[in-house]
């Protein structure tokens, strides 16, 4: 790791501070992606600020029709939340799958979405629940938040607040990992919404990071299902290739996690 | 350079250290206990296992200065009084360590597991999933989930007796 | 403690220290004034080294020195050795290419040294060695082995044209023509076995000191084999002679092959803690240890299997290329050769077998001996092709074995091996019961009614372990003799200590070594210390690979303990006045049969020690050492029995059930046995379905981190069904055989096998993994319906 400075911030507008007093600062959450990268000297930012001390930043509590995650809750946290487990049981599942025990210790949903890595879990869920990510300077719809491979909407000043789902009817994720590293090399989130909207959102598998399944959506909205996403094939065309997977092959894995995310909602 | 202080098996300690340092090397270089291990760059292998909090951490993908004015407990924390933990005295009674390497943390989240899902709750399928994190290429897994599984039983009816 | 003998499951005496975080390996040893090496390595598979600046680098905080391959060279360094002669069919000797601990000229694979920095701390070694600024000129390189030998393939060595360093043979190649003439049925395949990364879980290290007035060298370092390390540093390297070099290998956290080699680092280090005048400390990060620790196999080859008219087979043709990487580590020309194509025949009766081995330079890390050695090469493609040839010829993989089962002994190869003693039919009829293989069929049905694809594969392995003897292998071509030596000392209280050349990283010597001690003299094992590991302590030794320290190690300290026995015979028998003949030794006491006269243990050896009253003639002491050179390989073997669920969908395999029916021969410590067994089978399981080193076209490693190589872990295996059958080896005293390679030997074809027959096609490559079995059983699915 490259030399950094690095400094806890206590308050949203210390948070501010810190980053622009910085010549090349980054946020930090929980880490479990930054610090490898910047051990690997792939990253080298001048200042990291830590916001996990942030009290606004903390909590899961029901608010209306949704559920407000603050972003520095961990993985650990958001799993064995039972107000999570009884209100949207697919978003504390998936966050149960999400690295190991130790880094869902550490690991927090802002994170993982601030990173937008394209095999991270937590961007299917935001997707398919039609969140809604608060920021230090706005809100916007997790579509508008999710920009590309490793890119948000994000200032470099802003910061991920809070993040707020819709109490779905029914939600679940299925992910098949990678081998090796273990992340979604297919990740399909499925949720029918409270209006009875039909969402499905898949990560792990395609170029452009997260991106929602509307041929799936479609026919889950007739006919909720394993059966009715069977035979739609998201097609190979924008996926993933690597050693582990073909595009074929994920665009293949997309199809079999829907059905299995279909059928594990009951 | 920061001061980093925290209450490390127990005992305050702080040091003046390089911002980028990481919580194992303060704990193996600064501090000189060198029980818990370092066997991969990326957050996989868990030979680094520590708890931070009471909860089970890498201490490689954790800066020191993350861990200012916390509680860490490594692996030579756990016995207490000489008498060892149920999950040390379990891996030697059921061979679940060979080359000893990835030990402390294998035993460090095994004690973590055991704290998340009660003693007694443990299944060889729980065991093996929540073992994704610890990466062991001597035993075969084979012995470490059932010294595992053996802890958490024994601690069970440990925890019974007590009652 | 207790008195735990041959047999016993006796906890280790070793767990202690590490359960409590107090094991001490090469990283942990801290010296004052030490500096860090941090090493700058090529981003590139081939090129040349026009220039390298260091100014920047040297002018940083912290920063000694940065030291090249020129300041090596200069300095009387030696090149790096290979210490196995082999010779190619024509007679002429292996093409080997130099190979410098850092490059001065010709770089020959990503992440090889050319310069290395010493610095105050680790972090300012690794930036400044990010200053040192290298001017390559990029050169093609190549990767495949086959590719490499091309007409046109880029050149890697001027001493090795085409890249071929031999092309060897072994067998009779008239015979198993004539073999192939008249068969009734051949089976033909081409087999590939999969490049693989060691990664024990301790990375390489090496802390090295050198104190000037003494002009003395002190190594710590991650070793298999202190001893060669030192002899190979010493008489090759010109480092320092052998008595002004100390090389300790503390606890060691792993090896299965890849810790024997004298690489680079460990050299440099010594070099350079002389010329910085300050201790040098290195720890290979993992990505290093990917790029630079020995890999293991990448072999392609082309069997074929003639069959009479009963099914017996009457002949074996092989061809294989062996990549063996950028250089020819130390024992890489040995694997390929009297490893791999001396244990073609298996556990059958093969009348004519001839096999013909090329090796080739590539742009890849080199590849040496990794948990098996050649033997995992040779099982894998003959075991492949025999549940092939049964399923073509429509008889059941168990039955065409049988009929093919060595059952006389000794059994003489055709491929130099002479099999001592064993039983294949009573490991496979074990094997198969504890598998209820006769009830796999509802097995396959049930696992078909929930939509998934139930196989089972058998396969049937021999091995050879403790490699010797020692004129035996050196006429093969070996630098070195393959015996090991040991020291029995008695302490005037009657305590052991036992000092041997064999060295443990995780296989419990000190629990086992001491059953041997406990067994003999009636002691509590806790009287008994084991020491290895440091060339000041033990005089000599070859260490610990090839399943070698219970069948040579062992043996030794039996001789030693011989010569103990027998003069504390004399002395206890001196003392009571008694017959030497009449003495007995029994729960820690010398007694006279017939009579209860005795004396303890300690009592004979304070005698020993004060010598107040020993017999005429008699020198003082009770300490006996012993070199024991073996008669011949031992030859261990077993049936594994896989049984696999194919999920169709994606192609994931689950290991639903595995069977290991093992001879290990005599076994001191079931416990620590099982655990070697659990471990290899892992390791082999990880080759067949995960584990893969994977370049591309380049030459850079794709798989060089956690990331991208797929390491077995708890949720990728099964627990284990081990039973043993035994029979003695005749060639040492405790009829022992060795069992640290067996697993990883065995399983990789029991797994193939069993995926194969899941999905009902035989065209699976290793690793098997989920995008290839799901693929090939679409295209079967394809083909049937068409």
């Amino acid at each position: 790791m490259y030399e950094t400075s690095y400094h806890r911030a206590g308050s949203l507008a210390e948070a501010a501070q810190l980053i622009s007093n910085a010549d090349d600062g980054k946020f930090l959450g929980g880490g479990q992606t930054l610090l490898p990268t910047m051990k690997q000297r792939l990253a080298a930012p001048s200042d990291i600020v830590d916001l996990t001390k942030i009290p606004e930043l903390k909590g899961i509590r029901e608010d209306g029709g949704s559920i407000v995650i603050g972003a520095a809750t961990t993985h650990y946290e958001v799993a064995s939340s039972a107000l999570l487990k009884e209100k949207i049981p697919g978003l504390a599942a998936l966050a149960g799958g999400i690295g190991d025990p130790a880094v869902r210790h550490m690991g927090t949903l802002g994170g993982s979405i601030a990173n937008n890595d394209p095999a991270a879990d937590y961007p299917s869920a935001l997707v398919a629940l039609n969140a809604t990510v608060a920021t230090s300077k706005r809100s916007l719809s997790a579509e508008d938040f999710f920009v590309g491979m490793f890119e948000t909407a994000l200032d470099d000043d802003e910061v991920v607040v809070s993040v707020s789902f819709p109490i779905a009817q029914k939600s679940a994720y299925s992910k098949y990992p990678n081998p090796a590293s273990r992340y979604a090399m297919a990740g399909v989130f499925v949720a029918r919404l409270g209006d009875g909207s039909v969402r499905v959102a898949v990560t792990g598998a395609g170029q452009n990071g997260v991106f929602r399944a509307t041929a799936m959506e479609d026919a889950l909205s007739g006919n909720w299902s394993p059966d009715a996403v069977a035979g739609i094939e998201v097609g190979a065309d924008d996926m993933l290739h690597d050693i582990h997977g073909s595009a074929d092959y994920r665009s293949n894995l997309v199809t079999v996690m829907a059905k299995r995310a279909v059928a594990a909602t009951g | 350079m920061s001061k980093v202080s925290m209450v490390l098996n127990g005992k305050p300690v702080a040091a003046d250290v390089e911002d980028r340092t990481l919580l194992v090397s303060f704990i193996r270089e600064v501090r000189g206990l060198t029980g818990t291990h370092v066997g991969c760059d990326t957050s996989q292998c868990g030979a680094c296992v520590v708890h931070v909090d009471g909860k089970a951490v890498k201490s490689c993908t954790m800066l020191a200065a993350q861990a200012d004015g916390a509680e860490v407990v490594t692996l030579e924390g756990l016995a207490s009084g000489g008498a060892l933990h149920p999950v040390q005295a379990a891996f030697k009674e059921n061979h679940g360590l060979q080359c000893g390497f990835c030990t402390p943390g294998m035993i460090m989240s095994a004690v973590d597991m055991i704290n998340r899902h009660g003693a007694g709750n443990l299944d060889e399928t729980t065991i093996r999933h929540e073992l994704e994190g610890n990466i062991c290429r001597c035993t075969g897994y084979h012995n470490i989930v059932k010294a595992i599984k053996a802890a958490s039983d024994q601690m069970a009816g440990m925890a019974q007796a007590a009652e | 403690m207790a008195v735990e003998g041959i047999g016993a499951r006796a906890l280790r005496k070793e767990d202690k220290r590490f359960i409590t975080g107090k094991g001490r390996y090469t990283d942990d040893m801290v010296l004052p004034g030490m500096g860090h090496a941090a090493f700058v390595r090529s981003p590139h598979a081939h090129a040349r080294v026009k220039g390298i600046d260091a100014s920047a680098a040297l002018a940083m905080p912290g920063v000694d020195a940065v030291l090249t391959g020129d300041q090596l060279v200069g300095d009387g360094i030696g090149n790096l050795i290979c210490g196995w002669m082999i010779h190619s069919k024509d007679g002429s000797p292996m093409n080997m290419g130099g190979w410098r601990a850092l490059e001065p000229e010709v770089v020959r694979h990503v992440g090889q040294a050319v310069a290395v920095v010493v610095a105050d701390t680790p972090a300012q070694a690794r930036d400044a060695a990010d200053a040192v600024v290298v001017d390559y000129e990029e050169l093609p390189a190549v990767v495949d082995a086959i590719e490499a030998l091309a007409p046109g393939a880029p050149q890697i060595h001027p001493e090795a044209a085409g890249n071929l360093i031999f092309d060897w043979e072994i067998g009779d190649e008239a015979a198993v023509e004539a073999a192939f003439d008249n068969a009734a049925h051949v089976t033909r395949m081409e087999i590939r076995n999969n490049r693989l990364v060691p990664n024990p879980m301790e990375p390489r290290a090496a802390l090295a000191s050198y104190d000037d007035a003494e002009e003395h060298y002190t190594l710590y370092t991650t070793s298999q084999n202190p001893h060669v390390a030192r002899l190979v540093l010493s008489a090759f390297y010109n480092v320092a002679p052998e008595h002004k070099l100390r090389v300790i290998a503390p606890d060691v956290g792993g090896g299965f092959g890849s810790k024997i080699y004298i690489y680079p680092e460990e050299m440099v280090c010594l070099w350079a803690s002389k010329r910085v005048g300050r201790p040098v400390k290195w720890v290979s990060d993992r990505t290093e240890a990917f790029l630079t620790d020995a890999h293991g196999r990448d072999h392609r080859s082309e069997a074929e299997l003639a069959l009479d008219a009963d099914n017996r087979i009457t002949g074996l043709r092989v061809k294989t290329i062996a990549n063996l990487g950028a250089y020819m580590s130390l024992f890489s020309s040995s694997v390929p050769t009297y490893l791999y194509a001396t244990l073609l025949s298996g556990q059958y009766d093969i009348p004519a077998i001839h096999a013909n081995v090329k090796t080739v330079y590539t742009n890849t890390t080199p590849v040496d001996a990794y948990r098996g050695a050649g033997r995992p090469e040779a099982t894998y493609l003959l075991e492949r092709l025999m549940e092939t040839a049964a399923r073509e010829v429509g008889l059941s993989p168990a039955e065409f074995r049988r009929r093919n089962f060595v059952r006389s002994f000794p059994h003489q190869t055709p491929v130099i091996m002479c099999y001592d003693a064993g039983d294949y039919d009573a490991t496979l009829d074990a094997a198969m019961k504890a598998a209820d293989y006769d009830g796999f069929a509802a097995r396959k049905a049930e696992a078909a009614s929930r939509g998934k694809l139930r196989g089972i594969g058998l396969s049937c392995y021999i091995e050879a372990c403790g490699i010797a003897p020692s004129a035996a292998v050196g006429s093969l071509g070996a630098g070195v003799g393959l015996w090991e030596s040991a020291e029995v000392r008695v302490n005037p209280v009657g305590t052991v200590e036992v000092l041997t050349g064999s060295h443990s990283h995780g296989q419990g010597h000190e629990t086992t070594f001491a059953q041997l001690i406990s067994e003999r003299f009636g002691l509590d094992t806790d009287a008994v210390s084991i020491v290895h590991g440091d060339t000041d302590k033990v005089q000599f030794g070859m260490g610990t690979y090839g399943s070698r320290s219970g069948a040579v190690g062992m043996s030794a300290i039996v001789k030693a303990l011989d010569k103990v026995e027998a003069k504390a015979k004399k002395i206890a028998a001196h003392l009571m006045e008694a017959a030497e003949g009449d003495i007995q030794i029994e729960g820690g006491e010398l007694k006279v049969a017939g009579t209860d006269k005795k004396l303890t243990f300690t009592e004979v050896a304070l005698a020993a020690y004060t010598a107040h009253n020993l017999p005429d003639g008699m020198e003082p002491g009770l300490k006996e050492g012993a070199f024991y050179d073996p008669t011949n390989f031992t030859f261990p073997a077993g049936t594994y029995v896989c049984e696999v669920e194919v999920d169709p969908e994606t192609g994931k395999t689950e290991i639903v059930n595995f069977v290991a029916a093992d001879d290990f021969g005599k076994v001191i410590n079931p416990m620590i046995v099982e655990g070697q067994v659990h471990g290899g089978l892992v390791q082999g399981i990880g080759q067949a379905l995960l584990e893969n080193a994977s370049y591309d076209e380049n030459g850079q490693l794709l798989t060089a981190s956690y990331m991208d190589y797929s390491m077995p872990r708890a949720d990728d295996v099964p627990s284990f069904k081990l039973t043993t059958h035994e029979t003695l080896c005749p060639g040492n005293p405790l009829g022992m055989k060795g069992c640290g390679e067996a697993g990883a030997i065995g399983s990789p074809p029991a797994v193939i096998n069993a995926i194969t027959d899941a999905i009902g096609s035989n065209d699976l490559a290793m690793p098997a993994s989920p995008e290839k079995v799901w693929a090939l059983y679409r295209s079967a699915m394809r083909e049937a319906a068409e």
